[in-house]
């Protein structure tokens, strides 16, 4: 039962913030009750998309009306170094006289004709609020289609209405659990081979840190689910150490598959210069004591005293023309603290940051970084009051997502996109230097002086 | 004369259409100080916001109802009445669009009656239009929740007929498929035969990306709700694209101002209509700008139709887009191979093409690749997948289009905006020669035919 699944996700051993809830509390789980009127972002089905579309061989099947589909296929920036399959939209566009005679037959027919043109390694059919509502059975269809087609169809039972888009990430992870990892046995397990959850190859950001693992002779079996294809994530019980990267998402899976198959996992980031570092010493350290070869531990430390020293002498540079420059970094997913700090040491002014989405550990390293200042931390801005921020010279810069840019754009001031839409990636000692050039090719940039002066007759 | 073929197949791969809330959410968006509402799950609105945003490349207010579980089984009338609320206490909107989801249409609620009994006991709602809209997911696309919002308004907003006699005035109902660049320029042209437009709805005074002065949380312009009471008092009501026809023949019905339906307003003879027309309506000759336009136009039909001649093109879009661009491309000579349109229209069988499917993406690849290839893809941005697959040239237009500046101001309306249109697609066609089906094979490629003459000598 769905209902089950979604109050068993609230409980999750794993997570700090849960533990600390009273029974009360945990019983309405992670999302904070939604206004009407006054609420914004994805629902649950744009979660679990999220979550399981950078699987890059695989049809994604949405079953529901043309909204849930239509209106937002092949709009998320993760990237695929093979098949572009992900990519295609597929759905089976609910109209009138389904809602009235059910959609379960319509469904049926649309995973045969996916398989029958694409061939996938797998289908991942996709619940939404109409088929939910009309009470159309996705698992049994899904059952179904596996036995008579032979090619394993999973269902996502993630409809919009049941919660947010957090919710939806979780579920996703749950599909995976119950129906695709362990699921394939590879003929080449090695002692360093690791997952990363919560990863989806934003931008290419794999790419920034991939080649950082295979120095040390790590082998990324699979990101959960950046780049990843079908069989990677069905062998992915195989790995020596998960990673955890967007813990909120993807924790219950980590811990499932801890219980099940042993994978001790730990929680980290590669967003930051020293984030990087304790992520690698971290997967380095759990591999050791797994029983890979000793030596990684000191290959991991060299590699990190070359690259931290690296990336703080390309970061010089930029010191200057950064120095004393106001900067409001408003977030959700991206690890805040660990952005301050290398914005901090550049010589840039964090006048504010949000926490929305933080967790309490995570709000608490912020608010180190920020001299303790609590006015700095915000749970949510208002675009009138961040407006008013602008307007007022109180911030300079706004680093965020793609929702709030035009407040900054239309204050005239410089705004760089660090959610999951953004084009360039900023993960590991590569990503955040490139970060600070973004930064200040934004800030630096000759039309502000241009768009800032009155029109000749104003003045 | 084209035969219309509609598979209704159960499986839709790379979808041409988007939601009709989305349809009717962008119609309310040409108001002046409109928030428009979703009622539905708050993914609706989320989806619907972000292609907007990535679109025009401005804000767009946009709100939900967020409705829940609870809700969804016990009724959603208080969240509309909470929504509501708040919208008025955080943006004190002039106007609210209340637009039905496929979730709340699928319960069934009676949202016309709910929101008379809301309307009744607040008070706080009195300063502020509520125009209910039902635009479920599961019927039609764009331009049909376009059409349903504006004829909502119309019912909701424009008073009966009046008995004071007619202004100076024209009411233009305008399509979907025209951007804020084309309403501006259809707003001037009528102008400039000293006639006073009233759009409905505006996107050029929203949507157009201008800067104000202060924050505002709702529309930045549009047309305003006086302006929509003074439309009984027009002269003449235009409009432009066949899904503009039931809300023209509403407006008709209500006020007494006759119309006249333009079925595109691109090609050298359609804008001759509007000419006529607005000469008529105003009993003025066309003025100058007009005439040395058209001669403007007329040059570059001679100079543009050598390399459209002959040329294969697909076209895809919603119907009155996909109607306007094929009808061009053919009126300068091409040869239309692929036309696909996302829903389904009486006038599609009058397309310049052999057939016309109502279905996807995945059917204008099947249709370009039966045709042996194309030279030139005519649809939105999500058409970059085939076109890329195939290395056939795409130009970008119709919605959305997020991967390019601009899309906003492309204008393709008037004499002037085909003009331009024709140079665009021509420079296009004459940079990207072709299957070999054009005039305009490479020279190395046409004595390579012929064998090389320095070879042969030797």
């Amino acid at each position: 039962m769905l209902k089950q699944k979604i109050q068993d996700l609230f409980v999750e051993p794993g997570c700090a913030k849960n533990q600390a809830k009273s029974d009360k509390d945990r019983k309405k789980g992670c999302g904070k009750p939604l206004t009407p009127g006054a609420a914004a972002g994805g629902c649950c089905f744009d979660g679990a998309k999220i979550a399981l579309q950078p699987i890059t061989d695989v049809v994604h099947l949405v079953h529901g009306p043309i909204a849930c589909e239509g209106n937002s296929w092949d709009t998320r920036n993760s990237h695929s170094s093979g098949s572009q399959l992900y990519r295609l939209g597929f759905t089976t566009d609910m109209q009138n006289l389904d809602i009235v005679n059910g959609g379960e037959k319509r469904l049926y027919k649309a995973i045969r004709q996916a398989i029958k043109r694409h061939n996938p390694p797998a289908v991942f059919v996709y619940q939404t609020c109409v088929g939910a509502l009309i009470g159309d059975d996705v698992e049994a269809v899904c059952k179904a289609a596996t036995e008579r087609m032979g090619v394993p169809v999973v269902p996502v039972n993630a409809p919009g209405f049941v919660g947010s888009k957090n919710l939806g990430n979780r579920l996703g992870g749950e599909s995976l659990f119950e129906y695709v990892i362990g699921t394939h046995q590879p003929d080449d397990v090695g002692a360093c081979d690791i997952n990363i959850l919560g990863e989806y190859n934003v931008a290419g950001e794999l790419d920034q840190f991939r080649p950082l693992l295979a120095r040390l002779g790590i082998r990324l079996r699979c990101s959960i689910t950046g780049d990843a294809r079908y069989l990677d994530v069905a062998s992915a019980h195989t790995a020596r150490a998960n990673m955890v990267l967007c813990s909120q998402a993807l924790v219950t899976l980590a811990r499932k598959m801890k219980e099940k198959y042993a994978i001790p996992y730990f929680e980290g980031s590669f967003y930051g210069i020293s984030d990087t570092s304790e992520a690698l010493r971290a997967i380095a350290r759990m591999l050791v004591e797994r029983g890979a070869d000793p030596t990684l531990t000191d290959r991991t430390e060299a590699l990190i005293a070359e690259e931290e020293a690296r990336a703080w002498a390309r970061l010089e540079p930029f010191k200057a023309r950064l120095k004393g420059r106001k900067v409001l970094l408003y977030t959700g997913g991206v690890k805040s603290w660990s952005v301050i700090q290398a914005l901090q040491e550049v010589g840039m002014e964090v006048v504010g940051s949000s926490v929305r989405k933080a967790t309490a550990e995570d709000a608490a390293k912020a608010l180190e970084r920020l001299g303790g200042d609590e006015d700095k931390l915000a749970d949510a801005i208002t675009p009138r009051d961040m407006y008013a921020m602008f307007k007022d010279g109180k911030a300079e810069m706004m680093l965020s997502g793609g929702r709030s840019q035009f407040v900054a754009l239309k204050a005239r001031t410089p705004w760089l996109d660090i959610n999951q839409e953004r084009h360039v990636g900023y993960a590991a000692y590569d990503g955040m230097v490139e970060m600070v050039r973004q930064i200040d090719l934004m800030i630096n940039n000759p039309i502000w002086e241009q768009i800032r002066k009155p029109a000749p007759w104003e003045v | 004369m084209a035969l219309v073929i509609n598979h209704n197949k159960p499986l839709s791969t790379s979808p041409l259409k988007v939601s009709a809330p989305l349809g009717a959410a962008m119609a309310f968006l040409g108001m002046e100080g409109s928030l428009p509402l979703f009622h539905g799950s708050q993914g609706c609105t989320a989806f619907a916001l972000v292609m907007m945003v990535r679109h025009f490349r401005e804000a767009i207010p946009l709100q939900t109802t967020a409705m829940n579980e609870v809700s969804t089984i016990l009724g959603g009338s208080d969240q509309v009445e909470q929504a509501l609320h708040n919208m008025v206490k955080r943006a004190k909107p002039k106007i609210i669009g209340l637009i039905s989801t496929a979730l709340t249409e699928t319960r069934g609620e009676d949202m016309a009656g709910d929101l008379k009994g809301i309307l009744a006991r607040s008070k706080d709602l009195a300063g502020t239009s509520v125009v209910y809209c039902s635009a479920p997911d599961f019927e039609g696309s764009l331009e049909t929740g376009w059409g349903k919002a504006v004829g909502a308004m119309i019912r909701a907003l424009v008073p009966g007929s009046s008995s004071q006699p007619p202004l100076k005035r024209v009411n233009v109902l305008a399509g979907c498929h025209l951007t804020p660049g084309d309403v501006e320029t259809l707003k001037e042209i009528v102008e400039d035969f000293g006639l006073e437009p009233v759009m409905l709805p505006d996107l050029a005074g929203s949507l157009d990306g201008h800067v104000p002065d202060h924050y505002v949380p709702t529309t930045l312009g549009g047309t305003t709700l006086e302006q929509v009471k003074g439309m009984n008092r027009a002269c003449l009501t235009i409009a432009v694209g066949e899904h503009m026809r039931q809300c023209a023949e509403t407006l008709e019905e209500r006020t007494g101002v006759p119309f006249v339906l333009f079925d595109r307003l691109t090609g050298l003879e359609a804008v001759d209509k509007l000419m006529v027309c607005l000469s008529t309506a105003a009993g003025m000759p066309v003025p100058d700008k007009y005439r040395r336009q058209r001669s403007q136009l007329v040059d570059a039909m001679l100079d543009g139709h050598f390399f459209f001649a002959g040329r294969p093109v697909a076209v895809a879009g919603e119907p009155s887009f996909l109607w306007t661009y094929a009808s061009l491309c053919a009126d300068m000579g091409a040869h239309i191979v692929g036309a696909v349109s996302a829903l389904p229209s009486p006038h599609l069988s009058q397309l310049p093409s052999e057939t016309a499917i109502i279905g996807d993406f995945e059917d204008l690849e099947d249709q370009i690749l039966e045709a042996g290839g194309a030279d030139l893809i005519i649809a939105n941005a999500n058409a970059r997948l085939i076109a890329g697959r195939h290395g056939i040239p795409l130009h970008r237009a119709g919605f959305p289009v997020f991967d390019r500046l601009g899309a906003a101001h492309q204008i393709s309306l008037g004499y002037r905006g085909t003009r331009d249109l024709i140079f665009t697609l021509g420079n296009i066609l004459m940079e990207h020669p072709g299957h070999g089906h054009g005039t305009s094979l490479p020279v190395q490629h046409a004595e390579h035919a012929h064998g090389d003459p320095a070879v042969a000598a030797g």
